[in-house]
């Protein structure tokens, strides 16, 4: 059963405090770092490319070795076997060049952070500079250099495209209609190109992993991640080795926002601790490399089209999307794919043409960030519409709900789309920034302007992306949820708990949903990502609950000789309807029911399984991006905010934000909001702020002072966040992800915004204050 | 290296510590008191992850020397709830929904101590202002904030 029934509940949209929040506020909650592991642990360094684009000549490794303290030396001479989430286009050390800089191109091992460090510095490396690609346009050009020569023969699933003898590691398309037919018969067009900049996930905890391998092998690795059982697997497939020999074990994430998703560093330590057996080997990321050896948000161009008939009705959507992947694209061309299905936004269109291509460049390595792509497609097309609205002469909301994507229109790649609550979205947040109403700003220097947004983004994963869950129970009838779903602040193990205890009929106090999450002993989940747990390990919980539930009932009908569908649980209390009996679940859940007169016992200990995995995915045609069903679904919302712009300085002031999202379900409201308010703040601060400024390849700007992200002085006087609710047929008692999709519409939401205070359009975010006061110097509006 | 032989009180208790003349007070309360509540973000002053109050005032614990600590009181998150009684900015960030993935969770709760210890009744722009070198990249900060005054005003 993965369809819950909708009906009275005590636990599914109700507000329960969080399960994990009282050991974070009294600092007992332990997070990787915090793990002792005593005398014997290492600490790694690496040895890092300073180049963007070379070819390896030499390592000598001897200095290092021979300093005292040292214990191991590594290079990729020693782990010859690429790996990769997606693509398998990486090393877990540079083997004969280096693509970025940062790249790993050696390993130390030693008895202090600062000896490894000493290390790595002794380590000589002989280069061979290259010429590099620093722009996604002139890489996917045949004048620039090949980056991977060997792109034909890297292992790739069926559902991603490489081009070989080009950097082009994902060509997707989608050829819906024939837009090139259609402009002849536009009222109005729209081009323009937009460029969407690096950034960076920041989480306040930096990444962080210790191994340590036992005298026969088997490999143990904590670490503060968002993928336990796909690092498990990535691992095992870069050493050659089963999955069974290595147990990764990932205690609570300080944040992650997809940059502790896949496989990064965590390799390192595993590799380094294989040839310092018995030892655990600890590597901590430091904030500059945490800002660019790890995953970023890739850059885009798009070079963007619409056109529109003379009532305003969408007839063309043209969407080229130039993704700057980096020197690995091992997860970025997914992302590409993702931005390929999704690449007209969430607008009905009968004339679509999406070209996404994931180039391989010498910049930092791209990988999940929260919204996978959804902020950087939207930063384009959703100004786009806006300006396409501004031309045709409509207010851009009503444009908005004349297009936007409806239950039974057929999406840009053929799938039927699935009630979506947009429309309502756009009503809430038009409403709560009293939209099309010019309200003055609070000085003669200001400009005051209101801007919308409207945003989709469907779960990006393989189709078969599964869940499970067990339910346990225990004496004091207290029940154990065991997942392998990440508590990383979404408050996901707060939603565990509350649809176990619906779904079993005991009080929401006596569920336990506790981590760290072991692949030895916490049931299979794919990964923490894609805004998916919810709906997909909330399915898996619900069904082992039910089975337990079963379980439990079924011992009592036995012992009482009564029908199971005459008894039910309420409140940790299995009744009868028929005969009013009731018994507590307290021992029987373990020890079982005596028969009467000592004659035996019925049950035994109770403990209920639960899987989901959706079955219905299907592939899309490499050449025209068309299929049934490429995607389970999609969350929809709007976004809208009331800002003024100073003049003297370029400075904009966010006086309200509104966000409506449709997530089928709040299973807990206030969680949803939470995430709906955070994330507005993440996507405002990579909207005004955030920018990881890339010369040559080398990011200027490696730190905190250096890469501003929000704080306290920054964020908006009001936020506001509305739910929307129309129910996903195969959710949770309706329920669909919403963790990431906040932060997709926000940087079109304040471009628009800032153009309907000023009348100048500044397209291409950071939308700082220094680039606003030039755009205004330029069009004359401040001299 | 050179070792120093310090006293302090963390905490309410009395410790004595031998310290590598290098070692931060945030590494001597993770690695040597095994006070891991207390974050490390940067090691750069720049997120305050590790503030803990040294001497009543708001310190990033990466930037202090533990030797410099001889004779101080630094209280941790571990220091703020008594007998088990939450501090009152503790309930009200649990209260106001304050707490994503908690990692800045007790830098932002010293900080805020601080403050309500200085100025018991800040205005929003205050508790704002206290706050700013307290990075939280989950919140928004929205309910943080709230939960400030929220204290502010229960300890009325």
């Amino acid at each position: 059963m993965t369809t819950a029934s909708i009906k009275e509940t005590t636990n599914i949209g109700v507000s329960k405090p969080r399960v994990d929040v009282r050991e974070k506020v009294t600092g007992a909650a332990i997070f990787t770092d915090d793990i002792q592991f005593g005398a014997g642990l290492l600490y790694a360094r690496v040895k890092r490319s300073p180049y963007p684009h070379a070819i390896i000549k030499r390592i000598d490794t001897s200095k290092a070795k021979a300093l005292p303290g040292v214990k191991v030396v590594v290079t990729g001479e020693d782990f010859p076997h690429r790996t990769g989430l997606y693509l398998k286009d990486r090393y877990i050390f540079a083997r004969d060049r280096v693509r970025f800089v940062g790249e790993p191109v050696a390993g130390v091992a030693a008895i202090s952070e600062e000896i490894a460090q000493k290390a790595t510095d002794l380590i000589e490396v002989e280069y061979e500079v290259l010429p590099g690609v620093h722009d996604p346009v002139y890489g996917a050009s045949p004048e620039a250099p090949l980056l991977h020569p060997d792109l034909g023969n890297y292992e790739v699933p069926n559902f991603i495209f490489p081009v070989p003898n080009t950097n082009i590691s994902n060509h997707f398309k989608v050829r819906k209609g024939d837009v090139d037919a259609a402009w002849s018969q536009c009222a109005a067009i729209v081009e323009h190109t937009f460029r969407v900049p690096h950034v960076q996930h920041v989480p306040i905890e930096p990444h962080v992993a210790i191994a340590q391998v036992d005298g026969e092998g088997n490999i143990t690795l904590w670490a503060s991640s968002q993928s336990p059982f796909a690092q498990r697997n990535l691992i095992a497939k870069s050493l050659n080795m089963p999955e069974s020999k290595i147990r990764v074990i990932a205690p609570l994430i300080g944040g992650g926002f997809g940059s502790k998703a896949g496989i990064t560093m965590e390799a390192i330590p595993v590799a380094i601790a294989m040839k310092a057996k018995g030892h655990p080997v600890k590597f901590r990321l430091t904030r500059e490399e945490e800002f660019f050896t790890n995953f970023v948000r890739q850059g885009l161009v798009a070079k963007i089209k619409v056109g529109c008939d003379k009532d305003g009705r969408l007839l063309a959507i043209q969407n080229e999307m130039y993704w700057d992947g980096g020197g690995y694209t091992d997860y970025g061309v997914n992302i590409t794919r993702a931005g390929g299905y999704s690449g007209s936004g969430p607008f009905d269109c009968p004339n679509v043409k999406v070209d996404s291509m994931c180039v391989y460049t010498n910049h930092p390595v791209g990988g999940a960030y929260r919204g996978f792509g959804m902020s950087e497609v939207h930063t384009g097309i959703v100004q786009a519409m806006h300006m396409l609205s501004e031309k045709i002469g409509m207010d851009f909301a009503e444009f908005l709900k004349l297009n936007v994507v409806q239950e039974g229109d057929k999406i840009l790649t053929g799938m039927t789309m699935h009630k979506t609550g947009i429309k309502e979205c756009i009503d809430k947040v038009t409403q709560a920034v009293n939209w099309g109403i010019k309200e003055p700003p609070s000085a003669p220097n200001k400009r005051r302007g209101k801007g919308l947004a409207v945003m989709w983004k469907a779960p990006a994963m393989p189709p078969n992306a599964g869940s499970s869950a067990l339910v346990k129970l225990n004496e004091d009838a207290s029940v154990t949820v065991l997942i392998g779903g990440q508590e990383i602040g979404q408050g996901s193990f707060t939603a565990m708990a509350q649809i176990a205890a619906e779904s079993l009929g005991v009080p929401f106090e006596s569920v336990k949903v506790k981590g760290p999450i072991d692949t030895q002993y916490s049931p299979y989940e794919w990964q923490t990502v894609a805004s998916r747990l919810t709906w997909s390990m909330g399915n898996a919980v619900r069904n082992a609950a039910l089975d337990a539930r079963k379980k439990i009932i079924d011992m009592v009908a036995e012992a009482w000789g009564e029908k199971p569908e005459d008894l039910d649980i309420k409140d940790g209390y299995v009744i009868s309807y028929k005969t009013e009996e009731s018994i507590s679940l307290k021992d029987i859940v373990v020890y079982g029911i005596p028969k009467p007169d000592y004659s035996g016992w019925v049950g035994g200990p109770i403990v209920g399984s639960g899987n989901f995995m959706p079955t219905y995915v299907t592939g899309l045609d490499k050449e025209t991006g068309q299929g049934e069903r490429a995607v389970v679904h999609y969350t929809t919302g709007a976004q809208a905010v009331d800002l003024e712009v100073d003049l003297d300085t370029g400075q904009i002031t966010i006086l309200k934000a509104a966000s409506a999202f449709d997530v089928g379900k709040a299973i807990n409201p206030d969680l949803v909001k939470s995430q709906i308010e955070g994330g507005f703040v993440q996507g405002m601060s990579s909207a005004i702020f955030e920018e990881m400024k890339l010369v040559n390849g080398v990011m200027q700007n490696p730190s905190f002072v250096d890469y501003r992200i929000a704080t306290t002085a920054d964020i908006p006087k009001v936020i506001e966040a509305y739910i929307v609710e129309a129910p996903q047929d195969d959710g949770p008692w309706g329920a669909r992800g919403v963790g990431e999709h906040p932060m997709v519409p926000t940087i079109a939401c304040l471009a628009n915004a800032i153009y309907d205070a000023t009348g100048v359009r500044v397209s291409n975010p950071p939308l700082s204050a220094e680039k606003i006061y030039l755009a205004l110097l330029d069009a004359g509006v401040v001299k | 290296m050179s070792f120093h032989r310090i006293i302090l009180t963390v905490n309410g208790s009395t410790e004595q510590v031998d310290v590598p003349g290098n070692m931060t007070l945030l590494q001597m309360l993770r690695e040597k008191l095994a006070l891991t509540g207390t974050k490390n973000g940067c090691a750069a002053g720049e997120c305050g992850a590790c503030t803990v109050l040294m001497n009543g005032e708001p310190v990033n614990s990466c930037m202090v020397l533990a030797a410099e600590c001889d004779g101080a009181e630094i209280v941790t998150v571990e220091g703020l709830a008594q007998d088990g009684q939450l501090d009152i900015v503790q309930q009200t960030i649990i209260d106001e929904g304050g707490v994503q993935c908690g990692f800045c969770t007790p830098g932002m709760l010293i900080s805020a101590r601080a403050l309500l210890n200085r100025n018991p009744s800040p205005t929003e722009a205050e508790i704002r202002e206290a706050l700013v070198g307290n990075l939280c990249r989950c919140t928004g900060y929205a309910r943080i904030i709230s939960a400030v005054k929220a204290a502010a005003e229960a300890t009325q």
